[in-house]
């Protein structure tokens, strides 16, 4: 058992000093980069523990945060899904909020571009009849909308006031197929009366057999109506026909998208028949 | 006493070495330092060995010039105890297997010394064989003379008995 012992004890005592000697050498030694062994060999292995230390460190952090962080995780999800609902409303308000700009900026411009005394409605309503094509507008007699205004959009010729109320009206649109408009068509001058069919497409009546007429003519507002103002666009010419008559048979897509519209222009100038009509009336009244 | 006895062999052994190798260069081919803890390694065990080897070796290492200071050490500190183990394992009271023990302690020491260099880059050893063998069979030879002369010492028997 001693001697088991001394071996024991001269095997221990070998050991450290060897390991004292490698110490002592590694000291005085560079490595291949120029630093001490001793350094480089007592970093490597302090760096192997701490890459240990660490990556115990991130097991724990990953354990504690995919699990026990998870504890604040279900009223945080609520939290941030109501955060999201509200920003989804308020981006949808601000999408709306933008396109009701970009509508507006159209009207504007036509205004600049028409040189017309106008003033600028939103649709409110629809006709409640599919039989009449009519829409209602926010703006009425306070805002100086009259019987028999010409409204108009960006793309074109809308339809007329029909019924102006205090604060809104009734819009007739040219679709309607009590509506008509005096037209002409813009290539050749060819004029005729652009009037309503109730359905999605207009009919352009009265056009001389003889007109020069084709498919994809520009078809405007002729003013002589007494209603709309001249030169602003009814649609295109979509098919001529010859009805065996003294007039062609002519149909019109509308310029209008009536299903799109959300605001419009009325227009406030009068015509100069507008104008003759209110002389006469005042005429008359003066007379009386 | 034989603790004395061994360091001031040692220090004696450190100083002909030195002055041996002053005079006559490394053309000499013996290693009186690695003699003297052989053979208190053979006669007092591994741990006198072990201990001697690793104080003669740094101060032979402490000593010498453009030594790294270990590395003598760290070979004597090895053969020691291996020779002490010997020693205490195997009968090495005749000249043949001290002989052979001082030779295959020298060839052991010259290839740890010269390897520890060659592992650390900072040597180019060569060939040493023919060198390492030449000092061997000095060491070995030396050896046994201090063997006779430490027999023949008054005492020594009385010693060895005791052992």
């Amino acid at each position: 058992m001693s001697l088991l012992d001394l071996r024991l004890r001269s095997g221990y005592l070998f050991l450290a000093l060897m390991f004292g000697h490698v110490i002592l050498i590694s000291a005085q030694v560079n490595s291949r980069r120029g630093v001490p062994v001793l350094e480089s060999v007592t970093f490597g292995v302090f760096s192997e523990v701490q890459r240990g230390t660490s990556s115990g460190v991130s097991v724990f952090r990953r354990i504690w945060n995919g699990y026990f962080g998870l504890r604040g995780a279900h009223l945080e999800n609520e939290r941030l899904k109501a955060q999201l609902a509200d920003t989804l409303v308020e981006l949808q308000q601000q999408r709306a909020q933008a396109d009701k700009t970009r509508g507006l900026e159209r009207l504007l411009e036509l205004r600049d571009r028409a040189n017309l005394r106008t003033t600028a409605a939103e649709i409110i309503a629809s006709g409640a009849s599919p039989e009449f094509r009519t829409i209602s507008i926010d703006k009425g007699q306070r805002d100086g909308v009259a019987r028999d205004m010409a409204v108009i959009a960006p793309a074109g010729v809308v339809g007329r006031v029909v019924t102006p109320g205090g604060r809104n009206a009734k819009v007739q649109l040219l679709i309607d197929r009590n509506a008509a408009a005096g037209a002409l068509i813009e290539r050749s001058r060819a004029q005729g009366v652009a009037v309503g069919t109730g359905e999605a497409h207009l009919r352009l009546d009265y056009v001389s057999e003889v007109a020069d007429v084709v498919v994809g003519d520009v078809v405007v507002s002729s003013g002589i109506d007494g209603i709309y103002p001249k030169g602003f666009v009814i649609g295109k010419v979509t098919t001529v026909e010859k009805s065996g008559g003294a007039y062609r048979s002519i149909a019109i897509a509308p310029a209008v998208d009536f299903s799109s519209l959300e605001h419009v222009l009325v227009v406030l100038t009068p015509t100069p028949l507008q104008e003759a009509e209110a002389a006469g009336d005042g005429a008359t009244e003066t007379s009386q | 006493m034989k603790v004395v006895g061994l360091v001031l062999a040692t220090a004696l052994a450190l100083a002909i070495q030195t002055a041996i190798g002053r005079f006559l260069g490394n053309t000499i081919g013996v290693d009186l330092i690695l003699v003297v803890v052989v053979y208190a390694a053979l006669s007092s065990g591994p741990v006198t060995g072990l201990i001697l080897g690793t104080i003669a070796g740094i101060a032979q290492d402490a000593t010498s010039t453009g030594n790294i200071i270990g590395v003598g050490g760290l070979a004597k500190t090895v053969v020691g105890f291996l020779a002490g183990v010997v020693g205490t394992q195997f009968i090495v009271a005749h000249p043949l297997p001290r002989f052979v023990a001082f030779f295959a302690a020298s060839l052991l020491h010259g290839a740890l010394f010269l390897g520890t260099y060659v592992v650390l880059g900072m040597r180019d050893v060569g060939a040493p064989f023919a060198r390492l063998a030449v000092q061997g069979l000095g060491n070995a030879v030396i050896g046994l003379l201090v063997f006779k002369i430490a027999e023949s010492l008054p005492g020594a028997e009385d010693s060895r008995m005791r052992r």
